[in-house]
């Protein structure tokens, strides 16, 4: 059992880990460990064959494999170690304020590892059936999107031949296509929603090119079959979201895909001890992306879920530079002096679920910072406005807002500078009148 | 000829497998599924109940004492998980009261012991989390918590070190009772997989009991499958409550129970209805909201966003609502173990033992000298302290190697689960042996890695691996196969 130091350890070595830890490095910070439990690095990318990644990192398209091996292959030039079938099983905070990292794996046993600053990057899960309260058997058949994906594009394995996919996720529906491509009938897909909760480009590509149904406001109602998948009925849903009886569609098939929702992936960052939000089940950060633990930083989907990569590297990019950051700032203790913060609360309203930071200290901003944040509703000709102390400094037009697109908003050091005493930070979505 | 066969392979067949091992003979289970432990035994509440509910002079109130009694001892022989919490009756109006000192007298009359009535302070000193309507309880310490699952695998695999012969995939379809040329009697077992000869038989077949029963005996009985749905909160609500924490049954119907499980998630449930089909387990949205509706009486901020699974499992109740045990009257050598309805967990150890030996003095079956009542558990590497489970990883390195994340299961655990005597063949028999795929993304992320790990141990190919065995399948070709 040997006790290791670091300055930056990362956990995850999807996407949001590669990028952040190249930006540390780039940032000047050269003792950095990546953890990651399978058995390469490249998060679910390596599952996602399709293309459509990197059009504005690369400006390319690439697919999520390649788009990986960029990053990977950024991290290798660099020599930045890394460890991979590694699972971390706990993460926590030393008396002398390091971090601590327990994890496992088969050539070096039980790892107990020490860091000054951490990264969370663990990425997201899938929501399963049983969050959902479907009722009925639960025979096989029933996959989550995710894991049919993982079956079919890594170990060739055809999950089912007569498929209904429950949910308009991304996954879902680039798995409407793949299923399709790969000989499998794609019978409906239902949502529960009045709006798709994917990006509209892959409703298009992966269902209405295939003349796949896109049956909004329904709902599984039952599953049939005790030992495998026999049937599936979905019914249409009123707007409390309940079944409306007689309205029941039966569809004969082996295979129930769910695609409804992910989830931030956060029992590490629970047993830290860090304050989540109830909103996104990631991490509450400001502006740094440091959770409410000091040198603990989480970006990617462990922090808020993303539905394109590109955000995810320019998000992680900016908590690796903070991390080297706040390495620097520790001089030769194992964490860095509490400083006196100021800590802005980005207040919202019209419609806005969350934002990505929380909070904001003005004067820890770089020449811009990006405010991303999702909607809760489908809504159209609406104005985004930030507020600096109740004075509009920026207004975007949005002719559609939907849950299922992230937006976001750039605050610069030009636009604050003529704040310098700023005590609240506003975004509002309003109606766009003209 | 066998001396005995055990026809279902449920906790109460196991369990009388277990204690009919230290006895000499030949000895076989007989499972119409492809595993232990898959019809009731497996989707309940896993409570070992204090014995305060059976009524007084019943079968199920003797049974359930002596196994609540058994537990503790009985756990730490055979490795497997059981937690003695304690258990709360609640009363949710000062109208409930009375049913409660209604329930100490039984339980006292029944032998329960250090029984107690609660006010509302000392409630909610024991369990801080009941909300503002119970206004006393009824505290039962003696009662506890088991991992089903573990407890059934632990009597059978024990039961099959000692000599006894399993066979799953093996449905009885027919009994007849023959004579020998000296005049001995016995019994004819028509098989799925052909026909076998017994001194005795055992029905310990669950809500298939009656079937089995009514092949031998003039005296018919009638069981009626009664679902119980419950929901299944994760692991990240462990010690919301600490007790087993039911609700008298009063003006609000039944009630449910909300417990911790030893493994740390929290339960709710069940409900009740009575329904025709013995495989029947679909659970419903109506029983969803009627638990959570009831377990809202008890309890005001039940985390209900955490449920990660929901299953429904189906009580054998028969219409005298007592277990109906031992030789049938107008059958010889016929051993009913049959209405095993709650408290049956509970009970079994008891009941296996009573049987075994009612069987053995029926045959004349002399002690089994070669018998060894110890079992090792599994190896649980979250059990360990640092340096132990270091050590561990040192010197069987699979275990270093996690597949499924939500649990932290290791591939030597899952390895251990296949490579037993009985050990897994589907995804389903690893799940309950070792928890792999039981957490919150519900085998999302490890049955891909898991279906490999069993196709490989079992030398089978990966489209033949199962959930849980017949035509479960859980892939259904390879890519393109038919394009
Ligand atoms: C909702 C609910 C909650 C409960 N809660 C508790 C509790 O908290 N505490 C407690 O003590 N008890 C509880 N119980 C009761 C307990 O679960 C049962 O009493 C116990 O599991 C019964 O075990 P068994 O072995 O008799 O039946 P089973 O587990 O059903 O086993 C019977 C086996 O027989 C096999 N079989 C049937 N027919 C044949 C055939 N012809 N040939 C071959 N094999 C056959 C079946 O496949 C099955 O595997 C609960 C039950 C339910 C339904």
């Amino acid at each position: 059992m040997e006790r290791t130091e670091y300055n930056l350890i990362i956990i995850g070595g999807g996407p949001a880990g590669l990028a952040a830890a190249v930006a540390a490095y780039d940032a000047g910070e050269r003792s950095i460990l990546i953890l990651e439990r399978e058995t390469r690095l490249g998060g679910i990318l390596n599952q996602c064959i399709h293309n459509g990644f990197g059009l504005h990192t690369f400006q390319e398209e690439l697919t999520g494999p390649e788009y990986a091996q960029r990053f990977i292959d950024k991290v290798l030039e660099r020599g930045i170690e890394y460890k991979l079938d590694t699972m971390v099983m706990s993460i926590g905070q030393g008396e002398d304020g390091s971090k601590e990292v327990m994890a496992v794996n088969e050539a070096d046993g039980l790892l107990l590892l020490k860091a000054r600053a951490l990264i969370l990057a663990m990425g997201c899960r899938e929501r399963s059936r049983g969050a959902l309260n479907i009722p009925g058997f639960r025979p096989a058949g029933i996959f989550s999107a995710g894991t049919a994906q993982r079956l079919v594009n890594i170990e060739g394995y055809l999950p089912g031949r007569r498929v209904v996919i429950l949910g308009s996720g991304d996954i879902g529906l680039i798995m409407a296509r793949r299923m399709t491509l790969e000989g499998a009938k794609v019978l409906v897909c239902a949502e529960l929603m009045p709006y798709s909760g994917g990006l509209k480009r892959n409703i298009v590509q992966c269902l209405d090119d295939f003349g796949i149904p896109l049956k909004l406001s329904h709902t599984v109602v039952r599953i049939e079959g005790k030992e495998r998948v026999e049937g599936v009925v979905i019914a249409q849903v009123g707007p409390d979201r309940k079944p409306i009886p007689g309205t029941e569609e039966h569809y004969d098939c082996d295979t129930l895909l769910l695609s409804v929702g992910l989830l931030p992936e956060n029992e590490l960052t629970i047993g830290l001890g860090a304050e989540i939000s109830r909103i996104t089940n990631g991490p509450v950060v400001n502006e740094s992306l440091e959770t409410s633990v000091p040198g603990v930083f989480a970006a990617g989907n462990v922090l808020h879920v993303h539905d394109l990569v590109d955000y995810v590297s320019e998000e992680a990019h900016l908590a690796g530079e903070r991390a080297a950051e706040y390495i620097t700032a520790c001089k030769d203790a194992m964490c860095a002096p509490p400083e006196k913060e100021k800590q802005i609360p980005v207040a919202f309203s019209g419609g806005i679920r969350y934002t990505v930071p929380c909070t904001i200290d003005p004067d820890k901003i770089g020449d811009w910072l990006k405010i991303r944040f999702r909607v809760g509703d489908v809504m159209t000709q609406r104005k985004v406005v930030l507020c600096l102390d109740s004075e509009p400094v920026l207004v975007k037009k949005r002719r559609v807002m939907a849950p299922g697109e992230m937006e976001e908003l750039v605050l610069t050091r030009k636009v604050l500078a003529a704040h310098p005493d700023l005590s609240s930070i506003e975004i509002r979505i309003e109606e766009d009148k003209a | 000829m066998y001396d005995v066969i055990i026809v279902g392979a449920g906790v109460t067949g196991c369990a009388v497998a277990r204690f009919l091992s230290a006895f000499k003979g030949s000895f076989c289970v007989l499972e119409r599924t492809e595993d232990v432990c898959s019809g009731t035994s497996k989707a309940n509440s896993a409570i070992i109940h204090a014995g305060f509910d059976a009524a007084h002079g019943s079968l199920m109130a003797k049974y359930n004492l002596l196994g609540c009694r058994m537990y503790p001892e009985l756990s730490k022989e055979l490795g497997f998980s059981y937690k003695n919490n304690g258990s709360l009756v609640l009363a949710l109006s000062e109208e409930d009261i009375p049913k409660l000192e209604a329930l100490m007298e039984n339980g006292i009359k029944n032998g329960v012991e250090h029984l107690e009535i609660v006010g509302r302070e000392r409630l909610k000193e024991l369990e801080p989390a009941v909300g503002h309507v119970p206004v006393a309880a009824l505290y039962a310490p003696t009662a506890g918590i088991v991992c089903p699952f573990g407890a059934t695998i632990a009597f059978a695999e024990n039961a099959f070190t000692n000599g006894v012969e399993f066979r799953f995939n093996t449905e009885v379809k027919g009994l007849t009772r023959s004579e020998d040329s000296e005049g001995n009697s016995f019994w004819i077992v028509q098989t799925a997989e052909g026909v076998l000869r017994t001194r005795a038989i055992v029905n310990a077949a669950g809500v298939y009991s009656d079937i089995l029963h009514n092949m031998v005996s003039a005296n018919k009985i009638r069981i009626t499958p009664r679902r119980g749905d419950y929901l299944l909160l994760d692991r990240r609500t462990g010690g919301y409550v600490q007790h087993t924490v039911f609700q008298v049954p009063g003006k609000f119907g039944k009630g449910v129970l909300v417990s911790p499980t030893v493994h740390g998630n929290t339960i709710i449930g069940p409900t009740a209805e009575d329904i025709e089909d013995k495989e029947g387990v679909d659970t419903t949205s109506e029983g969803f909201d009627d638990l959570m509706e009831k377990a809202g009486l008890a309890f005001d901020d039940l985390p209900l966003r955490e449920v990660i699974t929901s299953f429904a499992g189906l009580r054998a109740h028969e219409a005298r609502h007592d277990f109906i045990l031992g030789e049938a009257s107008d059958a010889p050598g016929f051993f009913d173990c049959a209405g095993i309805e709650s408290p049956g967990l509970t009970a079994a150890p008891a009941i296996g033992k009573e049987i075994a030996q009612e069987l053995a003095e029926k045959l004349g079956l002399p002690a089994n000298p070669d018998f060894n009542g110890k079992r090792e558990g599994f190896i649980d590497p979250k059990a360990l302290d640092l340096p132990e489970l270091a050590e561990l990883i040192k010197r069987k390195p699979e275990y270093g190697r996690i597949v499924c994340r939500c649990e932290q299961v290791s591939e030597g655990e899952i390895l251990d689960a296949i490579r037993r005597p009985l050990g897994a063949k589907s995804l389903d028999g690893v799940k309950r042996r070792v928890r792999a795929g039981m957490g919150r993304c519900q085998a999302g992320f490890c049955s891909p890695r898991i279906m490999d790990i069993l196709a490989e141990e079992l030398g089978v190919d990966v489209a033949d691996i199962t959930k849980s065995g017949g035509h479960s399948e859980v892939i259904v070709g390879l890519v393109k196969d038919r394009v």
